[in-house]
């Protein structure tokens, strides 16, 4: 019997009128100084029950916005596409109650995680099945401003299945296709490695989801590993990767993806991810673990020194410039 | 023989699976094994084989084994560095020929469980979910599936498809709509290499790694393996090649360091 509908319970926003509408009311298209800090941007960006996407793949995440949500208790969020660390901890801190899951529960080489199973087994998050290229797609869809794309993933599987895609005929061909909808998440939050106040943007390296995201999310939180003048940003546009207008707030967080990999600049840390891995099979591990690196760091320049300070992060740099050895 | 050389099984698939790459054609790689199989038909009999990885990183020269697919190491001195679209939509314009893909459950048809173990409503064991198996299992032209080969792993049914192989059989993938003419083409496990049945698209034992016999494959195997008349015997890891693994590939021992 084949399923002409996935079951899963659509989770984001996916209704292009009504983002046109929200947009016009909330965006603004002018120059204005955006720039607070991590504090700020969370209190007033996210709001429980929130759809949250932020940018990920073990690299480049906006780690100090997720340590900020955590201290601040934020409840009921939906999370898309997932994440390693990043994800793990927000559903160990019961910040998340829905996931659209493309990647989830595990840490790639280093292992599955056991808050995740855990959290699964006791119902505490509705998840829904995506694949990589689908979520990323679903991004730009809304990116694009249209309610959904047609792609050819997902065809046949139990994925699909668990999914809330629909299948349709094409118009032209008649082909088969997986109608992928929209997500419009409610805040987006990427990590760049630099930006202007106004939050025109540059990333180094892969961009993974993160420009349609940028496209895709009502309220856009940008952190930074520096801020820059417009002057550098205008002298070479081509480099912009996400433009002012899509931005909300600008946070300058050096370090900011710490324990995550920025490209050129510094490799994960393997021994926090390691020791959060080990803290975490626990609920008192876990406990442990956030009361030493979130609730005991007012921000994020604190926790930089909990973790290891100026020595540890001149070793990740040195590591991603290949001028030392993994160890 | 004089002059055996000493490997690992694990060591025997990473080099099985990179013969397997042809030169001038593209792969999508993950972590873990594909990697060093890709790197090592690169470094052998492919030096024109074109690496993509999902975060967006085309044809780097991956100088030390990155530990996830959106690590840096996975766009050093690549081609390009740009987004998941720009890797997946070239997959799903043809422009990808071969993908990994592992999984906990394969089952005849090469359909690939990576969610859960037991009713998805209540598992018994988690997996992370698709991460970009199923796109890789449904938009590349051949798939090759990495695998131990263990009975519980190659089983009669798998208990989520989360990727799909040749679903129900022959004609199957073209009537769920996934593209033409794709779908799985090699296994590669610690035991022996299998492809497909073309009249019945299940999977066939096509050669035995040295040392192993073929009643040692059936006997872990879950399902009825197709046994063709004549089973070859996989060739042994050479000397270079087993060096370019060591010495240049995993010198840390990353992925084939382990006693498996």
């Amino acid at each position: 019997m084949e399923n002409l509908e996935g079951i899963g319970k659509l989770i984001s926003k996916t209704d292009p009128d009504e983002n046109r509408q929200w947009v016009r009311e909330n965006k603004s298209r002018g120059l204005e100084d955006k720039t607070m800090s991590v504090k700020e941007a969370v209190d007033k960006f996210v709001k429980d029950g929130d759809y949250i996407f932020f940018g990920f793949f073990g690299t480049r995440v906006p780690m100090s916005l997720l340590y900020e949500i955590i201290r601040q208790k934020k409840k009921n969020l939906s999370v898309g596409r997932g994440g390693l660390y990043d994800l793990d901890i927000l559903v160990a801190a019961g910040c998340v109650n829905k996931f659209d899951r493309a990647y989830g529960g595990g840490f790639e080489v280093l292992g599955l995680s056991s808050v995740y199973r855990k959290a699964i087994l006791n119902g505490q998050m509705q998840v829904n099945e995506w694949s990589n290229a689908t979520y990323a797609w679903r991004l730009k869809a809304a990116a694009m401003g249209l309610p959904f794309l047609p792609v050819r993933s997902l065809m046949g599987s139990d994925t699909f299945k668990q999914s809330s895609a629909k299948m349709i005929k094409c118009p032209f061909t008649g082909m088969k296709l997986a109608a992928v909808p929209a997500c419009y998440p409610d805040v987006s939050m990427i990590h760049v490695h630099r930006c202007d106040k106004y939050g025109n943007a540059q990333i180094d390296g892969v961009k993974v989801f993160d420009i349609d995201a940028a496209k895709a999310g009502r309220k856009v939180i940008l952190t930074t590993e520096e801020i820059i003048d417009t002057e550098a940003i205008r002298s070479k546009p081509w480099r912009t990767d996400i433009p002012h207008y899509y931005v909300d707030a600008v946070v300058e967080v050096p370090y900011g993806s710490h324990p995550s990999n920025m490209p050129q600049m510094y490799y994960m840390d393997e021994e926090i991810l390691k020791e959060y891995i080990q803290q975490s099979k626990t609920p008192e591990g876990v406990q442990a673990f956030f009361d030493k690196y979130v609730f005991g760091a007012e921000d994020f320049d604190e926790y930089l020194k909990l973790i290891g300070g100026t020595k540890k992060l001149r070793y990740l740099r040195n590591l991603e410039r290949f001028q030392e050895k993994r160890g | 023989m004089t002059n055996e050389l000493q490997y690992k099984p694990v060591e025997m698939m990473a080099v099985a699976a990179s013969r397997v790459l042809e030169d001038k054609k593209s792969v999508f790689v993950g972590t873990g094994l594909p990697m060093i199989a890709a790197i090592l038909a690169q470094k052998t009999h492919a030096p024109e084989l074109l690496m993509a990885f999902e975060a967006g990183g085309i044809n780097p020269k991956v100088p030390t084994l990155p530990l996830g697919v959106g690590d840096s190491r996975t766009f050093y001195k690549a081609v390009m560095a740009g987004s998941m679209c720009d890797a997946v939509e070239a997959a799903q314009a043809g422009y990808i020929d071969f993908g990994f893909l592992g999984g906990a459950q394969i089952d005849r048809f090469g359909n690939l469980n990576s969610t859960c173990i037991g009713p998805y409503e209540k598992p018994k064991v988690v997996f992370p979910g698709s991460g970009g198996a199923n796109d890789i299992g449904s938009m590349c032209w051949r798939t090759i599936i990495t695998a131990r080969h263990e009975k519980r792993r190659f089983s009669e049914k798998v208990d989520f498809i989360t990727t799909p192989g040749y679903l129900t059989g022959p004609g199957a993938r073209e009537a769920a709509g996934l593209p033409k003419g794709s779908g799985p083409y090699r296994v590669v496990t610690d035991l022996a290499i299998m492809g497909y049945e073309e009249k019945t698209k299940s999977m066939m034992l096509l050669s035995v790694h040295p040392g192993v016999t073929v009643a040692q494959v059936v006997e872990n195997t879950g399902f009825k393996l197709v046994i063709p008349e004549k089973v070859g015997t996989t060739a042994p890891p050479t000397a270079e090649e087993l060096r370019l693994i060591r010495e240049e590939i995993d010198p840390n021992g990353i992925y084939v360091g382990g006693s498996e």
